[in-house]
Formats: C-alpha cells, sequence, structure tokens
C-alpha cells in the first residue's frame, strides 16, 4: 500500500515559492479573517470547539489542549498569561522553526484567537536562544499585526487588547520544560518547578495561572477555529485528530519535513514511500520516532497486542514499518510520538555510539537540579564515552541499565524520562552490542569522538 | 491572653501508623510525629520547599472511592477501604497531608529509590571524611551507613570543582562536597534578605558560587555552615579546631541582644570551640547572627580580670568602704546581669540604701536576630525591681550627684562608668568597686575590683524582649582568680548589713519565687529550654526601644493603639 498524500494544514504554505513572511502576502492568502470571527464569538465557545475537535498538544506530551485550558484557575482575579513554547529544542525536531520563519503570521493569529478564547492580556512568545533570526522575524511580525490593529490595544474595535512578547532564551535546552521556561521568563535559572504545588494552570509565570502551548499546537487551534471543532475530529484518526508534522531526519533518501493526517501513515510508508527507503546498498536498523527522548525501536522486532479500533477489539501485529503514525500507536508499541522528530539509523551506525551521542546531550542539558538527573544523565554519559573511547567491558550494559533505571520517575520534571529512555531502550533492543563493543571494530571516526 | 486557634487536624497512616496531625503538614513532619524518620537534604523547615535532593522520596496511596458515586471502595479482603497506592514514589517534603494519606517509608519501592539517590550523591562526592570537618554531623555520612551500598560501581573520572573557596570573610566552600541542595541559597536570600548566593553551570557541573562581585559577608553567614547538610560550608573560624564528637553542648542564651536568641556553646576540657544556633520556635527558628557566635572568644580574652586575693578580702576591702561612705553610695546596676544577680544586686542596694542606676544599650535593630536593645535582660532588671524605668545610656543623675558631692563610693556591676558618660576627673573623685570581667577603664580606676564570670561559666536567666525568661547553663569552669557573680554579691549584700542569701542559682530561685511577683510560681530547673513566657502587662506602657524582628512585633504606643 503507497503512502497518502500529504495533507498540509500547517504547513500549508512553507516553501511556496512566492510566498513571504509578511503581513501583506499573509493577507493575501486569507490571513486574519479567522481572527475576525473569532472575536465577534464567545470565548466560551471558542474553547468548546478546541475541546470538541480533541486537539492534543504538539510539544511532545500529546496533552488535549482543551483540557489544559479548562484546567486554568479562572476564580482567582490574577491575570491569566499565554507563553507560546517556540524553544524547540529536541534533538530531531525541527517543525516550529518553519512556522516562525516562513509563515510568523499563522502563529501570531492562532496565539490572538487562543488568548481571546482564555481571556488572556499578556502574550509570551519565548523562543530558543540560537534562533536570533526567528525572534527578529517574530518581532518584525508582531508589529505589523500591531499596526493592523490584530495586536494590541481594542483588537479589531472589540475593546479586547492582547500584548504579545517575544523573549528569548539562552540556550538551554530544559527551558523549553514548561516550568523551566517560566523560571527562565522570570528572569530565573530554568530550574522546573515541582508539580505540585506549581502546576502553571494555577501557579505559573509570577504565580498566575498560565497556559503554555507549542507553537504547532496554536496554529492548529487556528485552524480548528476556522472549520469547527467536529470538521477537526475528521482529520486524523478518533483520539489522534488533526495533522501531524514529522521532522524526519538520518539514514533516508529524502529526509525532511511532512504533514500528514495523525494515524493515516505507517512508519514504513513514511521511511520508504515518502523518503524514499534507506540510502543505495544499506538496511534500516533503528528508528527513533518523536525526538531523541523517544524509545528506540528495531528493525525485525514486532509489537504484539489488542487495540480498540471504534467498538472492537482488534488483534494487532505489527512490525516496524506497520505501525500507524500516531500518539496512541507509538505509546502501545512502547514509544512515543512525541514531538514528532523522526531520527533513522541504517546498518552502518553502531548503537553504543549512537547512545554515546544522545547521552552526551542530556547530561549537557539537566539542569542539575534534582540528584538522579543530574548524576545519572552524566555517569550513563562518562560510561558509554569511555566505552567508545576504547575501555568498554562487557558489564558495562548491565551497569548503564541499572543506572538508567535509577531516575525515570523520581525527578522533578520529564527530563528524568528523556534523558533515561534512551539507555534503558538502547540496553533492551541492542544489548548485545553493548556487551561484545570491546571487541568490535569502530566505526566512529576520531574526530566525531571528540563529541562525546 | 488570646488562645491560638486550634489547627484544623486530618489522620494520616505511616507506616501502618494512623496519627492525627495538623492540615498544612509536610510528610517529613508528619513522620517525625511517629518516630518515622524521611531522610532529606534539600528540605528544611524554615526554608522553602523545593524537592530538589530526592531523597525523601516514599511510597503514597489515597483511599479508593468510586469516580461516579464517591463512595468508599471497600477492599474484601481486609473489610476496610481501598488505598490506591501510586505506582512511583513521591517527595515527603513537597507532600502535604491530607485526609486518608497513606504512607510507606520502608517499602521495597522506597528503600530502592533511597539507595539510588544515595549512589548517585556519593558517585562524585570526594568521599575525604577523614579530613573533613562535617564528619560526625554529616547527613551524607549519617544516610550513607543506612542507605549506601557500601562498595562503588562508579568507575569513571569524578568531577573536579573549586575547593577552599573563601566565600566570605567566616565562611570556606569546598565544592566537591556540596550536594547541590540550595539550602544556602535560599537561607541567604530568603531569609538574611541577601541574594549574594547561586549555581553557575549545568547538571552534575553545577557549582555553587557567589554573585559577580558579591561576597557571602553578611551578618548571618555562619548559618549556612549551619544548614549545609554536608562539609561544603565550613566555617573558617572552626575549621580543624575540632573533631564534634569531643564537644560537650550546653544550651545558652546570645547576648547579643534583647532578642535572646537560644544557641549551643559547644565546648572541649574547658575551652570553648564554637556557638551555634539552637531552634525554638517562638524566638530565633534555628538562626544565629554571626557576631554572637564570635561572642565566646571573650572567655578566654587576654584582657579578663582576675584577682591573687582570696574574695573574703577583697570583700573586706569593700566593707571597709561601705563603712566609711555610708548614706553616700550610688550603685550602677546592669542589664547584662542575670535575672539572678539583679535581684541580689537590688537586695545589695537595699542594705546599702544606695540609689540605682541602669545603662542602657542602643542601636538600630537588624530586623531579624539582633534587637535595638543591646541589652540582653533590661527586662530581668523591670521585673526584678531594680529598676521601674527604662534606663538611659548616660549616667546623669549621677554624675551631678558627683560633682554635688554626695557621692563617695560607687558599686559597678560590671558597667565602664567612663563609657556611660563620667568623666575621669569625676571618677577621681569617689571610690569604685567594680565586679567585672574585662580591663576597662572603670576596672583601672578602681579601688576594689571584683573579678566575675562571663555568660558561659555560669547558670542563670535573661527576660527577653517578649518578657520571655530563658535559662542558660555554664559550659565550662570559671577562669580560676574570677568568682560566680551570686556568690560576690551575696557576700556583698552580707558586707552591707543585709541578709545572707543563697548563692546558687537553684538555691536562690524559692526567694525569687517568694519575692518578685511575675516569677511566683517559676522554679530554675523546671524552666523548659524554650523558656516561658511573663506576664508582662505590669510594664506595658513603657516606651521600649525595639523595633520589629523575628517573631516580635513591638505594642502599638498608646497614641496610635487608638486611632
Ligand atoms: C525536558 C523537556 C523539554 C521540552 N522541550 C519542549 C520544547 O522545546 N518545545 C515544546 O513545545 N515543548 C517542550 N516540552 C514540553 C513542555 O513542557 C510542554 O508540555 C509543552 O510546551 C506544552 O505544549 P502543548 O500542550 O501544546 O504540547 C519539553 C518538556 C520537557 C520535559
Ligand atoms: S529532572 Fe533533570 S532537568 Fe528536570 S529538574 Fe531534575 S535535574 Fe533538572
Ligand atoms: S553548599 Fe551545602 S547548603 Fe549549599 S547547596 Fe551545597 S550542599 Fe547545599
Ligand atoms: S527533602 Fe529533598 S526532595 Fe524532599
Amino acid at each position: 500500500m503507497s503512502a497518502p498524500a500529504q495533507r498540509r494544514i500547517i504547513f500549508q504554505h512553507i516553501d511556496e515559492p512566492g510566498y513571504t513572511n509578511d503581513i501583506a502576502c499573509y493577507l493575501k492568502h486569507g490571513g486574519y479573517e479567522v481572527l475576525k470571527k473569532a472575536v465577534t464569538r464567545k470565548p466560551e465557545e471558542l474553547i468548546d470547539e478546541v475541546k470538541k475537535s480533541g486537539l492534543r498538544g504538539r510539544g511532545g506530551a500529546g496533552f488535549p489542549c482543551g483540557v489544559k485550558w479548562g484546567l486554568v484557575d479562572r476564580k482567582s482575579g490574577k491575570p491569566i498569561y499565554l507563553i507560546v513554547n517556540a524553544d524547540e529544542s529536541e534533538p530531531g525536531t525541527f517543525k516550529d522553526r518553519y512556522i516562525m520563519y516562513q509563515d510568523p503570521h499563522q502563529l501570531i493569529e492562532g496565539t490572538m484567537i487562543s488568548c481571546f478564547a482564555n481571556n488572556v492580556k499578556q502574550a509570551y512568545i519565548y523562543i530558543r536562544g540560537e534562533m536570533a533570526e526567528g525572534a527578529r522575524i517574530l518581532e518584525k511580525a508582531i508589529a505589523e499585526a500591531r499596526a493592523a490593529n490584530f495586536v494590541g490595544p481594542n483588537v479589531l474595535g472589540t475593546g479586547y487588547s492582547c500584548e504579545i512578547y517575544v523573549h528569548r532564551g539562552a540556550g538551554a535546552y530544559i527551558c523549553g520544560e514548561e516550568t523551566g521556561l517560566i523560571e527562565s521568563l522570570e528572569g530565573k535559572r530554568a530550574n522546573p518547578r515541582i508539580k505540585p504545588p506549581y502546576f502553571p494552570a494555577v501557579l505559573g509565570l509570577y504565580q498566575c495561572p498560565t497556559i503554555v502551548n507549542n507553537v504547532e499546537t496554536l496554529c492548529h487551534v487556528k485552524y480548528i477555529v476556522e472549520h469547527g471543532g467536529e470538521a477537526y475530529t475528521k482529520v486524523g484518526t478518533p483520539n489522534n485528530t488533526g495533522t501531524r508534522i514529522f521532522c524526519v531526519s538520518g539514514h533516508v533518501q529524502r529526509p525532511g519535513y511532512y504533514e500528514f493526517e495523525a494515524g493515516k501513515i505507517t512508519m514504513g510508508q513514511l521511511l520508504y514511500d515518502v523518503c524514499g527507503g534507506p540510502l543505495p546498498g544499506r538496511t534500516f536498523k533503528a528508528v527513533i520516532p518523536g525526538g531523541s527522548s523517544a524509545k528506540v525501536m528495531k528493525f525485525g522486532e514486532r509489537y504484539k497486542g489488542k487495540r480498540k479500533i471504534g467498538a472492537d477489539m482488534v488483534d494487532y501485529d505489527w512490525g516496524v514499518e506497520d505501525v500507524p503514525m500516531d500518539f496512541d500507536c507509538l505509546a502501545m508499541v512502547g514509544t512515543m510520538g512525541g514531538s514528532g522528530g523522526v531520527i533513522v539509523m541504517d546498518d552502518t551506525v553502531n548503537m553504543v555510539e549512537a547512545l554515546a551521542n544522545i547521552n552526551a546531550f542530556y547530561s549537557h542539558e539537566s539542569c542539575g537540579q534534582c540528584t538522579p538527573c543530574r548524576e545519572g544523565s552524566l555517569w550513563m554519559k562518562k560510561i558509554t564515552t569511555r566505552m567508545v573511547h576504547g575501555e568498554a567491558r562487557p558489564e558495562d550494559a548491565a551497569l548503564l541499565k541499572s543506572v538508567a533505571d535509577q531516575i525515570p520517575g523520581r525527578t522533578i520534571c520529564a527530563f528524568g524520562e528523556a534523558c533515561s529512555w534512551p539507555t534503558q531502550s538502547f540496553i533492551a533492543k541492542f544489548g548485545d552490542e553493548f556487551k561484545t563493543y570491546h571487541e568490535t571494530k569502530k566505526t566512529v571516526v576520531e574526530k566525531t569522538r571528540e563529541l562525546v | 491572653m488570646i488562645q491560638p486557634a486550634k489547627p484544623d487536624l486530618v489522620t494520616v497512616n505511616i507506616d501502618g501508623k494512623e496519627i492525627a496531625v495538623p492540615k498544612g503538614t509536610n510528610v517529613i513532619e508528619a513522620a517525625r510525629l511517629v518516630n518515622v524518620d524521611v531522610p532529606h537534604y534539600c528540605y528544611h523547615p524554615k526554608l522553602a520547599v523545593v524537592g530538589n535532593c530526592r531523597m525523601c522520596l516514599i511510597e503514597m496511596g489515597m483511599p479508593a472511592v468510586d469516580p461516579a458515586t464517591k463512595a468508599p471502595v471497600i477492599d474484601p479482603a481486609t473489610g476496610k477501604q481501598k488505598i490506591n497506592w501510586i505506582p512511583r514514589p513521591q517527595i515527603g517534603c513537597g507532600t502535604n497531608v491530607s485526609p486518608g494519606l497513606h504512607i510507606k517509608t520502608t517499602s521495597a519501592m522506597v528503600k530502592e529509590a533511597r539507595e539510588g539517590v544515595m549512589e548517585f550523591l556519593l558517585i562524585n562526592h570526594p568521599l575525604d571524611c577523614p579530613i573533613c570537618d562535617q564528619a560526625g554531623e554529616c547527613k551524607l555520612q549519617e544516610q550513607a551507613t543506612s542507605y549506601g551500598r557500601g562498595y562503588s560501581r562508579f568507575v569513571e573520572q569524578k568531577n573536579v570543582k573549586p575547593k577552599r573557596t573563601q566565600l566570605g570573610p567566616r565562611v570556606t566552600l569546598d565544592d566537591e562536597r556540596c550536594v547541590l541542595c540550595s539550602r544556602c541559597i535560599r537561607f541567604s536570600k530568603d531569609i538574611a534578605g541577601e541574594d549574594v548566593l547561586g549555581f553557575v553551570d549545568r547538571g552534575s557541573y553545577s557549582t555553587l558560587t557567589c554573585h559577580p562581585n558579591r561576597k557571602l559577608d553578611h551578618n548571618y553567614s555562619l548559618n549556612t555552615v549551619d544548614i549545609c547538610p554536608v562539609g561544603a560550608l565550613t566555617s573558617t573560624d572552626f575549621r580543624f579546631k575540632m573533631r564534634v564528637w569531643f564537644l560537650k553542648q550546653t544550651n545558652t542564651i546570645d547576648t547579643e541582644s534583647s532578642v535572646g536568641v537560644n544557641s549551643v556553646a559547644w565546648s572541649r576540657e574547658g575551652a570553648l570551640y564554637r556557638i551555634t544556633p539552637r531552634r525554638n520556635d517562638e524566638v530565633n527558628d534555628t538562626w544565629m547572627a554571626d557576631s554572637g557566635r564570635l561572642l565566646y572568644k571573650q572567655v578566654a580574652a587576654e584582657d579578663r580580670l582576675k584577682s591573687a586575693e582570696s574574695l573574703d578580702a577583697l570583700v573586706a576591702k569593700a566593707a571597709e568602704l561601705f563603712k566609711t561612705s555610708a548614706g553616700s553610695i550610688a550603685l550602677v546596676g546592669s542589664g547584662r546581669s542575670s535575672v539572678e544577680e539583679q535581684f541580689l544586686t537590688k537586695k545589695l542596694a537595699t542594705a546599702l540604701k544606695a540609689s540605682v542606676a541602669l545603662v542602657s544599650r542602643t542601636a538600630a535593630g537588624d530586623k531579624l536576630l539582633i534587637s535595638a536593645d543591646r541589652n540582653p535582660n533590661v527586662r530581668g532588671a523591670l521585673v526584678t525591681g531594680l529598676i521601674s524605668a527604662l534606663p538611659s545610656a548616660r549616667l546623669a543623675q549621677l554624675a551631678a550627684d558627683i560633682d554635688a558631692g554626695k557621692i563617695k563610693t560607687v558599686v559597678s556591676v560590671g558597667e565602664d562608668l567612663i563609657a556611660a558618660g563620667l568623666t575621669a576627673a569625676q571618677l577621681a573623685k569617689v571610690s569604685v568597686v567594680y565586679l567585672g570581667t574585662h580591663a576597662n577603664p572603670t576596672s583601672i580606676a578602681s579601688k576594689v575590683v571584683l573579678p566575675t564570670l562571663t555568660v558561659f561559666e555560669k547558670n542563670g536567666t535573661f527576660v527577653n524582649q517578649q518578657f520571655r525568661i530563658q535559662k542558660f547553663a555554664k559550659a565550662v569552669p570559671g577562669l580560676s582568680g574570677a568568682q560566680d557573680d551570686l556568690v560576690i554579691l551575696s557576700k556583698l549584700v552580707q558586707a552591707a548589713g543585709g541578709h545572707e542569701t543563697a548563692s546558687e542559682v537553684n538555691a536562690l530561685w524559692p526567694a525569687i519565687a517568694a519575692e518578685v511577683p511575675v516569677l511566683g510560681t517559676i522554679l530554675y530547673r523546671n524552666l523548659p529550654e524554650t523558656g516561658l513566657l511573663l506576664d508582662r502587662s505590669a510594664w506595658a506602657g513603657l516606651p521600649f526601644v525595639e523595633g520589629e524582628t523575628l517573631h516580635y512585633k513591638p505594642a502599638q504606643p498608646a497614641a496610635t493603639a487608638t486611632a
């Protein structure tokens, strides 16, 4: 079965010849029409549309957006803030960047609709520090939208006012974790907060109720308000509504980003039909389906079980290629859809070396607050680094697993999971490679070895 | 008196034991009440909860209810309400009690979690206990014994971090020992109000340091040493002086001001080594100013007064002066004397028919634990009736009386009369009998010098700004050549023709209780270690100098109170 066609609702204009990121171009393509209609409706209606749509957050966890908005404390009398999480730092993920660079007004319109729906008077776009150009583009776009009265005081003459500010991070992955982001926005070190009590919906930015949503999520909100929540549920599959953007990187013929209806395409269709399959003479070995923290999938392994389709429980027996690309199916097979970053590794990759690379990243990015993540991530890194530098021991596989097992579920934020899942899954699936690494011919070249 | 509102109690179950605890209590404190220890590093009862060390992980469950009907779900096996145990460990410090909360602190999950955290804390730790000052009072050492593996699985290079950093004049930092609990940062910022400490770098390379161009030099810096659970922060003064397990601890009171900070004097073989705060939730919580910790150095100071003559010989000289100047004697008492000493000072004044003055000592308070009144016991002088009005800083009346030729002898209980405003010429006109600990211009000008003891060498009580009577105890033996103030005072009372009195605190208290109305029912040995609030209504109208400090709000002046 060949792959379905792409369904570009968020990336509709990305890389479209002649499409520019200024407001004139956006307006020419029907821009801000949705906002104009939205501000004539009741905010609760808009929230209901989002609830109805079943939209799940695109930042990684897939948390239902309508539910998140429903948890916001609206009785405290404190202002409600909305933060656009534009910190996109998960290795393998590069979708928010395209929206901001090429179609920033789509994000601004989605943000303004979401702000109006939630009675937010002040919104922040927290953009990854390295994306300096992106910040400039957004600043310019906001200024244009402000001049056109889509942002700022008395939006479109409705009496509703809302400002959007761009805030640049200082270049740390942990600033993408929502409570770390909030600390950073407050001018502090991005140490994630303990939950309870600091749930953003109640005690977020400046201890006020706060909504944190991913860039892509807010763009979906615009689409939902335009077409209705009901219509949105028709896109994708039940409980996995809408489209997903897959950022495919690594050993395929045509890496890149592709937008498909969630669950309507399998991993095999994506990698073979869409991305052109492995490089000449190579075979696929492993794929990480949702950003580098997602658990790795091994080509050749089978996933069996029962799943719900409509009212029925149906048996499934899948290889990696057969797994439908949506939150639930990927969770069923023990990994996650995460941020949509699909990282492909072929038979030239040594898994010890791949893990050494991932561990180097996470140990460098742990904020260092809580003991298991801080010490565990660096210990795992030191082990895999030592291994690729020539002093691997057969017992390192078991040690790595044991160290990784002491981290998840015991930390302040989900970085604990993010940094331990790669090791856990690599050892579980490629354990032999780790046990025998001391006698393997090393594939990693001297120059890249320095990185780990 | 206003009764504090009874706290709302909730019943929780900790390792099978049911206990009712006030709402808002966290699991660590609730467990303490049933003698269950939940190990922890970052949690401190007087600091904000941040939950970063993960040592306090516990297993937690809530009574099951039917989601639809909210009716309790009964476990058929036990006939009791079913408990839904959360499959992941939770932090005890950040979990507050709620009705029916169930806690396990000894389950396999908890044990494994603690052992994991313990191992992680040790992998990059230098393990230099044999040369570490914290040994003996180190939480890492203690908990490694309970939850450590006893061997290391870590074969990698340990992280290298700065050693022996001087964070300020009194605190030394060894970053390799730091477990990054952030207690010191939180204390400095939130309690001392000085945001000077922070971490630089990330992950396991995180390093505690001072903010650029700042020093940890505020007057509360040594509290960071107290609360550092490991040997990362040490007192530059105490470093390498003595193993803590050799030291004897004696409860004492800080004499710096009328706050009456509760503290502990640490001594060995008659020598003092350090002073640390002692928890009193009504007075100083767990804190103490650095300045008060240095006071122990007075004990072995070069300028201590001592006498080769016997006390009886010295008292006889004083008696001679009392006789020759009868009717023209003035007495200067002290707000630094204990209640017991002030009680006898008053007896001496009565026997001598002497006027009594006290010297006040004031300076701006620091709003935390040093008040504007730098005498520890002015209220004791009021309570014992030694004075009835607040003292002033200068002895103006006494100076006038000397100038007028009305005074021939002045008895000073520890007060430097020159510092209190008398001139050398005025002192030259009178004979001075001086009781004191250290040499000063007055002791030099005195006819009779009776060397006395410092607060660390004797027993007694002070009444602090809250009218809380608090006791201090003798930590080290008195200096040879000096005598207990009470012994001297009781001999002087007799020499002045007064009745014989006891000269030891316990023996003296029945007389104090009998004669001083607000101390009526108190005995020294029954005083709780955290003190006892006295009825202060008799002195409510006095314009005390103290402003607000921790756990103390001055009474509204009468004029504004009615507004
Ligand atoms: C370590 C860590 C890093 C994260 N980084 C990002 C990120 O870069 N961008 C993002 O949108 N969400 C990130 N998240 C998820 C956010 O915490 C948060 O769940 C998300 O922004 C919510 O938006 P959504 O509901 O629209 O997905 C991260 C989470 C963790 C634990
Ligand atoms: S899990 Fe890691 S990143 Fe998250 S708070 Fe703890 S140390 Fe920081
Ligand atoms: S120096 Fe001590 S108190 Fe401060 S963070 Fe380190 S371990 Fe904690
Ligand atoms: S005491 Fe440190 S996490 Fe609870």
